[in-house]
């Protein structure tokens, strides 16, 4: 995603959002992960006024997936559950630039979904009766209609399209300094640079080893996204996750047209406008399998190209700046895993998200803080339980939107 | 005041850098991202190195130690149509065999 000259003046003047303090001894929780997960958990946290809490990172901000998505923000979700909580964290993205003071070039300019076959066309109707059950205004469009909201769509194979217009696009990373500068100003301190190589669970909580000195955590929350694997096991913790990478480009900026994230079912096409102007999008390439590695390919971008100009053939001349790629954080059914497992009831996870965590991570970290600060849990940690895995119970509802 | 321009496509200034770096963003890759230096069309051939003298200069870091930040492809702006036809491009199932009419640069060796 692209930056910009950010205004984020609100909070204590001059007051760095990141410590270059050493850690402290001990804290009530150590959260694992500054990606938007861990922050959101953190700003809440404090919000609720538990500010005994440090936030650790092993790279710089927005290194991981927080600072790699496409900043899509949608309710068009497949099960009750999934639709209910975006529909939450729409309205806390609205009041995110005047809550956390920082412009997030958030817009609501709806997505619409493209299908090409009658199987897909089922399958949003069904989504479609769902999402309108739960007060979401998502309708089916025929190719025409489509082209009335992005002329420049070529409706050549298109049967029919689902449309939105409450879902929209943000800017990813300044809801990082967002989260990270509103906490930072309510006494959370924020380590980046500070890998984690060791943990020890003992009686009095998990002593957390870094190459910058050793905090004793009551409480430790894990939201490292992909890595969370990595992380859990060195208390031997299994999560059953694996990373996929996915790849993203952004084109030069142009006059602003396309009004909707558009997605095409068939290739996980998407793309959208961002405010400064650019097309940014990716495209699902199959067959890679699970890896932890973040490089370019010429796969991606010839395969991103060939569906997008096909579906848009005026961008044909338009030019690439910059490739680049993250980790999707893939979960055995689709769904995210949340809470601690029973035999570690102070180590709590949040991971799983499918690539979709982002957009997740208001309304997920502030039911998180809620629960952690005493509130009965959301019904969405009943669902996301670890182990459902193990009991073979599963979670429920399979989640089939993971587009793009 | 007078303005000292370190990235010429973004328009950011050595101001920005002193505000980022006043943030805590010392690292170059937050500082690309929080002040949108080296995202425009030059992707950092221009700046990079002006900002990195500048960010050892503010953070009293050894130049050494102040890499750029990580390259991405393509080399230069590139438009969409020039890999519209590369044989690395993945074929989905419903995709289209006939590239006749596509507008796209050249065929290659393996698609004449």
């Amino acid at each position: 995603m692209e930056g910009g000259n950010v205004i984020d003046e609100h909070g204590p003047a001059g007051a760095p959002t990141l410590a270059r303090a050493p850690l402290p001894p001990r804290a009530e929780y150590v959260v694992i992960g500054a990606g938007v997960m861990g922050l959101s958990i953190a700003y809440h946290l404090a919000r609720r006024g538990v500010t005994d809490v440090v936030v650790i990172d092993r790279g710089y901000l927005a290194e991981g997936a927080s600072g790699r998505n496409g900043g899509g923000i949608r309710q068009q979700w497949s099960t009750e559950l999934n639709i209910r909580l975006m529909q939450q964290s729409v309205e806390l993205c609205r009041r995110f630039a005047v809550e956390l003071g920082v412009n997030v070039w958030f817009r609501q300019g709806g997505y619409l979904f493209l299908a090409r076959t009658a199987a897909e066309v089922q399958r949003l109707e069904r989504n479609i009766a769902l999402q309108n059950r739960c007060g979401v205004a998502t309708r089916m469009l025929d190719a025409g209609a489509a082209g009335d909201i992005v002329p420049e769509l070529s409706l050549d194979g298109v049967v029919a399209a689902a449309y939105n217009p409450t879902d929209g696009i943000l800017f990813p990373w300044p809801f990082l300094w967002g989260y990270a500068r509103q906490a930072a100003a309510l006494g959370v301190q924020l380590h980046t640079h500070t890998p984690v190589v060791r943990i020890d669970a003992g009686t009095t909580g998990y002593r957390v080893h870094t190459p910058r000195g050793e905090v004793v955590a009551r409480r430790l929350i894990c939201a490292a996204g992909a890595w969370t694997p990595e992380v859990a096991r060195m208390i031997d913790v299994e999560v059953p996750t694996w990373p996929i990478r996915h790849e993203i480009c952004s084109s030069e900026p142009l006059k602003p047209f396309l009004k909707p994230m558009v997605s095409e079912l068939s290739s996980g096409l998407y793309c959208s406008q961002s405010m400064r102007g650019e097309i940014v999008g990716g495209v699902t390439v199959p067959g890679h399998g699970s890896t932890y590695s973040m490089a370019s390919t010429l796969e991606f971008v010839a395969t991103y190209a060939r569906r997008l100009v096909r579906l848009m053939p005026r961008l044909g001349d338009v030019k690439i700046l910059r490739q680049w790629a993250g980790p999707y954080d893939c979960s055995p059914d689709g769904n995210p895993i949340l809470g601690a497992p029973p035999e570690h009831p102070d180590f709590y996870v949040a991971c799983g998200f499918v690539g979709h965590g982002f957009m997740m991570a208001p309304v997920i970290g502030k039911l998180y803080a809620d629960w952690l600060t005493g509130d009965a849990p959301h019904e969405i940690f009943q669902r996301s339980t670890l182990a459902r895995f193990r009991d073979g119970a599963g979670a429920g509802d399979k989640e089939d939107f993971n587009i793009g | 005041m007078s303005k000292i321009v370190v990235c010429r496509c973004e328009d950011v200034t050595l101001a920005d850098l002193e505000h980022s770096v006043a943030r805590g963003y010392h690292d170059i890759e937050e500082v690309k991202r929080y002040t949108g230096f080296g995202t425009g069309p030059c992707q950092g051939k221009e700046c990079v190195a002006v900002v990195a003298c500048a960010l050892a200069r503010l953070t009293g870091a050894a130049p050494a130690t102040v890499p750029p930040f990580t390259s991405r492809p393509p080399l230069a702006p590139t438009p969409l149509r020039w890999f519209v036809r590369d044989p690395a491009a993945h074929r989905f199932a419903d995709d289209r065999g006939d590239d006749a009419d596509d507008g796209a640069a050249p065929a290659t060796d393996e698609e004449a």
